[in-house]
């Protein structure tokens, strides 16, 4: 193990990690953003905008990500619209975690029992307050899991970023592996910043699973 | 006294399936009225139609001479007007006890908060439950949340309060409690119509009984003369169905 | 029609055999995934089953397996099969080798979290039943367990599919030659007499995975919702 070629590597994984999270959270907060607006749409079934967003969910949910951002990186461009390699690993996370979250917000606002409904009804509620009241906070409750189940998963998508020239952990890693050959060294380093960045939030997707199920709804 | 709901031809179908025919009654201030049937005889939707939680097809229902169904318009008067309690309870789970009470006075009626806070333990104290207003819905058991969402519909003032068999899904140890609560209103002159399946307490609590078959009402009573003399070989095949032989 | 078609880049795909080489390309991911799904579901459910006896040592192996599995991206990991494993062994991996190792290290951990999953959702009360009706435990699982499970394993099982093809467009990253990478290198080499080649093409791959994908995932959901009730 050469550890003085791991202490110069760092500052340079120091820098593509804060990158990575930069990018990585911001497309995520773009993808919490989409998707409860589509969710939102799709609950309401509000006319011609549900069948867009649904088309929108079926095709970035069933295709992956290295492909959408290919055709936003190197695609889009031909047809005039130019963006930063930045900009499009943000974009792309976004649009393919709002498909992600407009489905698990969408199920966890159906969840709710219609007697949850009827009772509410029932006290003089009107439709948006039972919305406000009732509806939604149950179902961010119930969706919880499956929210942070999709961070992490968005967190580990940004690992293709290097696919569109984005200066990210991999790239560093695979950059500095075809320069030095120190692999062990390289890759032991982008383990490590991995687990960084994903094991606090596993950790704490647990503990809010924890606090949530058990908490709010007291057991 | 004077009449508080009224119900003319009510005619009630799911998918041309007529479920409630030509069904009529009218109910005074300060009367209990007890439904009883067999199951689906259309005793739960009967009630579902008076708060207007179910769409009719004929006739009309009236509180105090206004017609509240059919006509969607401003049915959220009418629910402050009509409390139901519900045979699932339907506690709102992501709220404490006296939260649950207090959400529809403070969000619908725009009362003050203190006040409905000290009016909702005043009212938990009275069906014993104080001590369990800051719990959730969860650590309830089912007669001790039927009587939480009995205190709900309560603390809307109500004119009149509507049962859907509010003991059906309870362990029998604690259907008692809850009738109590029920016994206790019907005491203070409270109007209210109950569908249930407790004979004993039909008898107890009503000032008259409703038989309901087949959407119809069948048979019409006093407590005395329906379980003494009752008059129709149905309903007399149905209160045989609850002895042993 | 021609301009237009030009102008939007689809032109090369009629020239020659492309649309057939990025067929092919995809038939290569397919490959892949395919081989993954079968060998992960059958060591998933091995482990699965293993997982929901409650052994202690087995299940503190394999929950440290799971949260690696949770945390890692299959990006790094193909980097370290790939790459490490070379280096630190000595041999020589192919890539195509060293991806269905990744995949189906991913996928038996996914496949064994359902399989427990599924296992433990069955009330404790039908284990109890069984066994009072004096069934030894593998009559139970064979006639009792199973059929209740795998209902609500094969939409799951069949939704790890799509993920596993999607998660196989990772392979050009390490050298193979898939959909993508010959996406590539058709722009490369009709960068002159199509410079927007690079807009069809991958609006090309993009409707290819979306066509591979999408009827598999319909059919999970439809099968989900069937048995569901």
């Amino acid at each position: 193990m050469n550890t003085e070629a791991i202490v110069s590597y760092l500052p340079l994984y120091k820098e593509a990690f804060v990158l990575t999270i930069k990018i990585g959270w911001l497309g995520i907060a773009l993808a919490f953003a989409i998707g409860i607006v589509s969710a939102f749409i799709l609950y309401f079934n509000i006319p011609v905008l549900s069948k867009v967003i649904k088309a929108y969910v079926e095709l970035f949910r069933n295709t992956p990500l290295l492909v959408q951002l290919f055709f936003i990186y190197f695609g889009l461009p031909k047809m005039g619209i130019d963006i930063s390699s930045q900009v499009c690993g943000c974009l792309g996370l976004g649009l393919l975690g709002g498909s992600y979250m407009a489905e698990t917000f969408r199920s966890g606002l159906c969840a709710i029992a219609n007697t949850q409904i009827e009772s509410a009804t029932a006290l003089g509620m009107s439709k948006s307050q039972i919305f406000i009241h009732i509806i939604l906070p149950q179902a961010f409750t119930i969706s919880i899991t499956a929210l942070i189940a999709n961070v992490i998963f968005l967190l580990k998508e940004t690992s293709v970023f290097s696919a569109i020239s984005l200066m990210d952990l991999m790239f560093t890693a695979k950059d500095l592996i075809g320069l030095y050959y120190n692999t062990t060294e390289c890759l032991l380093l982008l383990v490590l910043f991995y687990i960084l960045m994903l094991l606090p939030v596993s950790f704490l997707g647990n503990l809010i699973e924890k606090k949530v199920r058990f908490g709010i709804f007291g057991d | 006294m004077e009449d508080i709901l009224k119900i003319e031809h009510l005619h009630k179908a799911f998918d041309g399936f007529t479920v409630l025919e030509d069904v009529n009654l009218t109910v005074k201030k300060g009367e209990v009225t007890v439904v009883i049937g067999p199951s689906g005889c259309g005793k739960s939707t009967f009630l579902r139609c008076i708060n207007g939680l179910e769409d009719i097809q004929d006739g009309r229902v009236l509180l105090h001479d206004e017609v509240i169904n059919p006509n969607k318009k401003d049915l959220r008067s009418t629910h402050e007007k009509i409390g139901m309690v519900f045979q699932s309870y339907d506690l709102f789970p992501h709220k404490t006890i006296i939260d649950n009470v207090a959400l529809a006075p403070i969000k619908v009626q725009k009362r003050k908060k203190e006040d409905v806070y000290k009016e909702a333990s005043e009212l938990l104290d009275r069906v014993g439950l104080l001590a369990k207003k800051d719990s959730f819905p969860r650590q309830l058991s089912g007669g001790q949340k039927q009587r939480v969402a009995i205190v709900r519909a309560l603390i809307m003032h109500p004119e009149i309060l509507l049962f859907d068999e509010v003991t059906a899904a309870l362990d029998p140890e604690m259907v008692r409690e809850v009738l109590e609560v029920i016994l206790s209103l019907a005491k203070e002159g409270r109007t209210m119509l109950i569908v249930t399946h407790e004979m004993d307490f039909a008898k107890a609590v009503a000032d008259r009984i409703l038989f309901m078959d087949g959407g119809h009402i069948v048979e019409e009573g006093s407590p005395e003369e329906f379980f003494e003399n009752t008059k129709t070989d149905r309903a007399k095949r149905f209160l045989d169905s609850f002895k042993y032989k | 029609m021609n301009a237009f078609f030009e102008k939007l880049g689809f032109d090369v795909l009629l020239k020659g055999n492309n649309m057939l080489r990025l067929l092919q390309g995809l038939g290569v991911a397919l490959r892949i995934s395919v081989i993954s799904v079968v060998i992960s579901i059958v060591l998933g459910i091995i482990l699965g089953v293993l997982m929901a006896q409650k052994n202690k040592v087995i299940n503190v192996i394999a929950k440290i397996y799971l949260e690696i599995v949770r945390i890692m991206p299959q990006m790094v990991l193909l980097f370290i099969v790939y790459f490490g494993i070379t280096k630190v062994l000595g041999i020589n991996m192919e890539a195509e080798k060293a991806s269905i190792i990744v995949f189906t290290f991913w996928g038996t951990a996914e496949m064994s979290d359902l399989v427990r999953g599924s296992l433990i959702s069955i009330p404790k009360t039908q284990y109890e039943s069984s066994e009072a009706l004096g069934f030894t435990k593998s009559q139970m699982y064979m006639y009792v367990i199973i059929p209740q499970t795998i209902r609500r394993l094969i939409p799951l099982s069949i939704n790890l599919i799509t993920r596993m093809i999607k998660t196989t467009s990772l392979v050009m990253m390490i050298g193979i030659v898939e959909v993508l990478k010959v996406g590539q290198q058709i722009i490369e080499a009709n960068r002159k007499t199509s410079p927007n080649a690079a807009f069809g093409i991958f609006a090309t791959v993009f409707l290819l995975y979306f066509i591979a994908c999408w009827p598999i995932s319909q059919l999970s959901k439809y099968l989900e919702r069937r048995w569901e009730n």
